[in-house]
């Protein structure tokens, strides 16, 4: 019988694996569609900054409440994560509690399992009233309606259930120790520790061993399958970043936030144009004869890898949105749209590669079937968003991109800035003032 | 003020085989909008002031990009970025002092990789150092005690990281120095940013600068410091908005300095 439930579990295991690894792979295929960009310098200095925003969330603790919160659910999963360890073995091999030749210290572990749980669980119920029944501006955007809303709802539910299973677990297993039941109970007295779920004893009060085996064993099998499914339901929905944090912070920009990358393609035509020896004739050299970059972003393969992974990494917090001048006074722009955006419709193209085989237009693009011209216009470039991210995403850098695409291919600025433009071009300054009078103020009193 | 400005040129300094130690970058702004020139004047008055031997590119200077990249015109801001960078090393160029945010972020950060490097700094950033040498007393003078706060410029304080020259400074002025909700790394956009002072707003239901007026209203301040010329006209804007403008006035840090000492 026992084997049984060895190679069923064997056979979870696994599926849930390459399931989750087959997602992943798909992940990095979308991620690959985005254009190289070199972020492996100054390998020390990013580690030191994945290590203090992603592993330290230094950025996270800057809202106290939610920060707070958050430390203890990301601690409380990192730290349980210990205990599932212990499960696949157990389930592996049919064992009871492997890790238990550890004595006291195994006590202490379990404990403070115990403890950690129910702090989750409580953290993610104040989660859920912060979410749905507190009015916080950023869980109130246009944006959220929906899918997005649901799913940040089910990935709290799914935390309440887990953390309640395994306490249900260890209380029944506890009970089946006290009962001295075969399997459970072991001659070196009681292994683990129970602070927590010792409260749940009464609930299972005058039950027989036979019952509490089926919950116990119960409890334990919805947890596993219950984290091999959270393992996969990952991919499909907004909580990517209890993965992707890390590597998103370590490949994040380096330099001040204020300088914007200078585009190379267009560096290469500027060269050209001031070197006096340039033939404009010239026919191009044969290398030369794929098409020309294009200017800025209109679609997610116009993106650099960064931005791609970015928009996976997005957990839709909405700080960048809460903090961005823009929203705050009513106008469409919210940088977790952008992000939200980016990535739906590079699951789009993802998709079409899935069932294609390649990428064949669908008639759409990022912009305008995504993101709005007017919600582009209306940035500041004021990098609050930048700097509000605590997992090191970059909402202004898309945006940049996108005007690239918007003034450099399609000649769409809004007017008056096209206005600002042509002055800078003529007489450069953004107002309609000669070169020439540009020291008058030094005469004037 | 009757006599006029002492302002040399590079030009001037290369004729006579001289270089200066510092070039001021005046800025379009700086140059051309009539409440920034007063800025302009104010920090030329510190440099003298300080005996900063110093000059300015007059008419051979040109914006230098920062809200054509910005508004995405990467073309016309390399292109502008290109012929200022053949000016600056001509001129063998090696300091540079700004009193604009913008043009000190695209010059400091954006400019090397085309070919101009320079040590950069923002006028606060430049007094903070005159005053740390020495050359220029702060001290106290009419704004002490008078309650001020500073509005953080985007790319000084997000931008380049600098919360404190400005802050340093108005201590010296020995002022009541008090901080706006959002302030420093989470203070908030003026609303000039990004091209924005040069066109309309999308449809919102307020305008950024009334926004970020209330909240230095809430501090009740005499004066809001600002360290940068299209602030400084966003808050302006904004404390008139509110018809608030003879009780609070808006002030850059170095017409605060110049101010307090009547030079």
């Amino acid at each position: 019988m026992q084997i049984i439930f060895q190679v069923l579990f064997l056979i979870a295991l696994i599926a849930g694996i390459s399931f989750f690894a087959r997602n992943i792979r798909r992940l990095l295929r979308n991620i690959k569609l985005g254009k190289a960009i070199d972020r492996t310098d100054n390998k020390g200095e990013r580690f030191k900054k994945m290590a203090r925003i992603a592993f330290g969330q230094s950025k996270m603790v800057k809202k106290p409440v939610s920060g707070f919160l958050h430390v203890i659910v990301y601690l409380g999963f990192i730290i349980i994560n210990i205990e599932v360890l212990e499960i696949i073995i157990d389930g592996l091999f049919g064992t009871h509690r492997i890790l238990s030749f550890m004595g006291g210290f195994y006590n202490v572990l379990i404990a403070s399992f115990e403890i950690l749980a129910l702090l989750v669980l409580i953290g993610v119920i104040i989660f859920w009233v912060r979410r749905n029944i507190l009015n916080i501006y950023r869980f109130l955007s246009r944006e959220l309606k929906g899918w997005p809303k649901n799913d940040a709802n089910y990935i709290l539910y799914f935390e309440m259930v887990l953390m309640l299973l395994f306490l249900v677990m260890n209380a029944t297993d506890y009970q089946l120790q006290l009962n001295g039941a075969s399997y459970y109970a072991s001659e070196a007295g009681i292994t683990g520790s129970f602070p927590i779920s010792q409260f749940l004893l009464p609930i299972f009060d005058g039950m027989s061993n036979s019952s509490l085996i089926l919950i116990e064993r119960a409890a334990w099998w919805l947890h596993i399958l219950g984290i091999l499914f959270f393992l996969n339901y990952l991919y499909y929905s907004k909580h990517l970043h209890i993965l992707l944090a890390f590597p998103n912070v370590y490949f994040s920009k380096l330099k001040p936030q204020g300088e914007l990358n200078n585009l190379q393609s267009v560096t290469d035509e500027v060269k050209l144009m001031m070197d006096p020896n340039a033939d404009p004739f010239a026919a191009p050299a044969e290398e030369d004869q794929a098409e020309p970059d294009k200017f800025g972003a209109s679609d997610v393969f116009d993106l650099n890898q960064v931005q791609l992974l970015n928009s996976y990494t997005c957990t839709e917090c909405g700080r960048c949105t809460a903090e961005c001048p823009a929203n705050q006074t009513g106008k469409k722009l919210s940088p977790r749209k952008i992000m939200m955006d980016t990535r739906d419709r590079l699951e789009e193209v993802g998709e079409i590669i899935n069932t294609k085989g390649k990428y064949e237009d669908n008639g759409k693009q990022l912009l305008d079937d995504f993101i709005l011209r007017e919600e582009l216009w209306a940035c500041t470039s004021c990098n609050a968003c930048v700097e509000a991210c605590p997992v090191g995403i970059d909402p202004l850098s898309i945006i940049i991109d996108m005007r690239r695409y918007l003034v450099m291919e399609e000649s769409a600025a809004p007017n008056e800035l096209a206005i600002a433009m042509t002055n800078i071009e003529n007489n450069g300054a953004p107002w309609p003032y000669n070169q020439q009078d540009r020291l008058n103020w030094a005469k004037e009193n | 003020m009757a006599e006029t400005l002492k302002v040399p040129t590079m030009a001037e300094y290369m004729a006579e085989g001289k270089k200066p130690e510092v070039l001021f970058w005046v800025g379009c702004a700086g140059s051309f909008d009539d409440r920034a020139k007063k800025i302009t004047k104010a920090f030329v008055k510190l440099l003298h002031e300080a005996g900063v031997d110093f000059a300015v590119l007059g008419t051979e200077e040109s914006c230098t990009g920062d809200p054509a990249k910005r508004a995405g015109n990467e073309f016309l801001f390399q292109m502008q970025a290109t012929a200022n960078i053949e000016v600056l090393n001509a001129y063998e160029i090696e300091k540079v002092v700004t009193a604009c945010p913008h043009c000190f972020n695209t010059i400091k950060n954006e400019y090397p990789a085309l070919g101009g490097n320079y040590e950069v700094m923002h006028h606060t950033q430049f007094l903070k150092a005159l005053l740390e040498e020495g050359k220029l007393k702060v001290q106290g003078g009419k704004f002490k005690g008078k309650r001020i706060t500073f509005h953080d410029p985007c790319y000084l304080g997000r931008g380049n990281g600098e919360y404190e020259a400005p802050r340093d400074l108005l201590r010296k002025l020995e002022v009541e120095l008090v901080e706006m909700r959002k302030c420093k790394s989470n203070g908030l956009c003026c609303g000039a940013g990004g091209g924005q002072m040069f066109k309309e707003p999308e449809p919102g239901n307020k305008d950024v600068n009334i926004e970020r007026t209330e909240q230095a209203m809430e501090v009740k301040p005499e004066v809001i410091a600002a360290g940068c010329p299209f602030c400084n006209t966003m808050m302006t804007d904004g404390v008139k908005g509110k018809n608030q403008e003879a009780n609070v006035a808006v002030m850059d840090v170095a017409e605060l300095i110049a101010n307090a000492h009547d030079l």
